[in-house]
């Protein structure tokens, strides 16, 4: 078992590789994911908001559009 | 393929593509990393650097293949003005640089050991330099302009021109003598290296490659998400602004995603 995390005796070089990528990786992936979950409250809040302060701007929308 | 590229008829594909790639990517990441790290044999003149390949090398791949992808989806919303390959281009980017960067780092780690140097100047390792740079410059430039339209022609326009490089690097180990090692997988004539580590190398780049899949799927949410916010902002600020600004126009492509 020491032997495969001496690598050799390129621990250094292969980890950091491997521990590198994946944090690189997670980190990606979990900034995405937050900016997506933000997204989805800034939106529900927005659409709340609308909802609760214009009810006649939402029915006039589809007649602005055509 | 324009039905495809309607945001509501890809955000059915995406929830329905999402639990296989999530899979996939678990899966043959899990054995790939497996056999690079124990299975594998160690190199008879490299010894265990060559480990660092199973990253390295598929990093190199998903680096240029992003890269297509991002220039083919900026070519689409240069011609056809759909914003969902414009958004697609923008999700693609940062994924891409992150893979490019790595094949740099990992590039870095193993020639130190190996070649005796962290970095040269030479051709293949110049030109994927280069492509990190692209992709920085393609999302410094489309967030520089009030008016994300600009911004989108203007990326476009960078990727379009930056794809010169993509087979520069593919053939820059052929074109140019360099301490890089020339094509062992993707060459004619086959793979010169044995199946024992052609496995891990291709199941990590699946792995990578359904890993892009996920971030993609997840940043393209979050960008029709944030446009959908934007486009509520602006019809609460008043439509007939809007108007006046030819800003309208995300507001009723967001709209046709409900």
């Amino acid at each position: 078992m020491s032997n495969f995390f001496e690598m050799g005796g390129y621990a250094g070089y292969v980890w950091s590789s491997y521990g590198l990528a994946t944090i690189a990786l997670v980190v990606l992936l979990m900034v995405s994911l937050r900016g997506l979950k933000k997204s989805r409250r800034d939106l529900a809040h927005l659409e709340t908001l609308l909802k609760s302060r214009r009810p006649r701007r939402k029915k006039a929308q589809p007649d602005a559009q055509s | 393929m324009h039905r495809f590229a309607k945001p509501s008829v890809f955000l059915k594909l995406a929830s329905a593509i999402m639990p296989w790639a999530i899979g996939i990517t678990v899966v043959t990441l899990a054995v790939g990393l497996y056999l690079a790290l124990v299975a594998s044999p160690a190199d008879y003149q490299q010894g265990d650097t060559v480990r660092i390949m199973y990253i390295h090398v598929p990093a190199a791949w998903m680096g240029l293949f992003c890269y297509v992808g991002m220039a083919i989806c900026g070519a689409m919303s240069l011609i056809w003005k759909h914003p969902l390959a414009d958004i697609a281009a923008r999700a693609t980017a940062p994924i891409g640089a992150t893979f490019t960067a790595l094949c740099l780092i990992t590039g870095s780690l193993w020639g130190e050991p190996m070649w005796g140097t962290w970095w040269v100047w030479d051709a293949r390792l110049t030109s994927m330099l280069i492509l990190l740079f692209l992709y920085l410059g393609y999302m410094a430039l489309v967030n520089a302009f009030d008016d994300s339209e600009r911004g989108s022609k203007a990326g476009s326009a960078l990727a379009l021109v930056g794809v010169i490089n993509v087979p520069i690097v593919k053939f820059s180990v052929d074109w140019w003598n360099t301490l890089h090692q020339p094509a062992s997988v993707a060459r004619m004539g086959g793979p010169s290296i044995d199946p024992s580590m052609l496995w891990p190398l291709f199941l990590i780049a699946i792995g990578f490659t359904g890993y892009y899949v996920i971030v993609l799927i997840v940043r393209v949410r979050l960008e029709l998400n944030e446009r959908r916010i934007r486009a509520l902002q602006l019809g609460g600020v008043g439509q007939s602004v809007a108007d006046q600004h030819h800003l309208a126009v995300p507001a009723k492509q967001a709209g046709a995603g409900e």
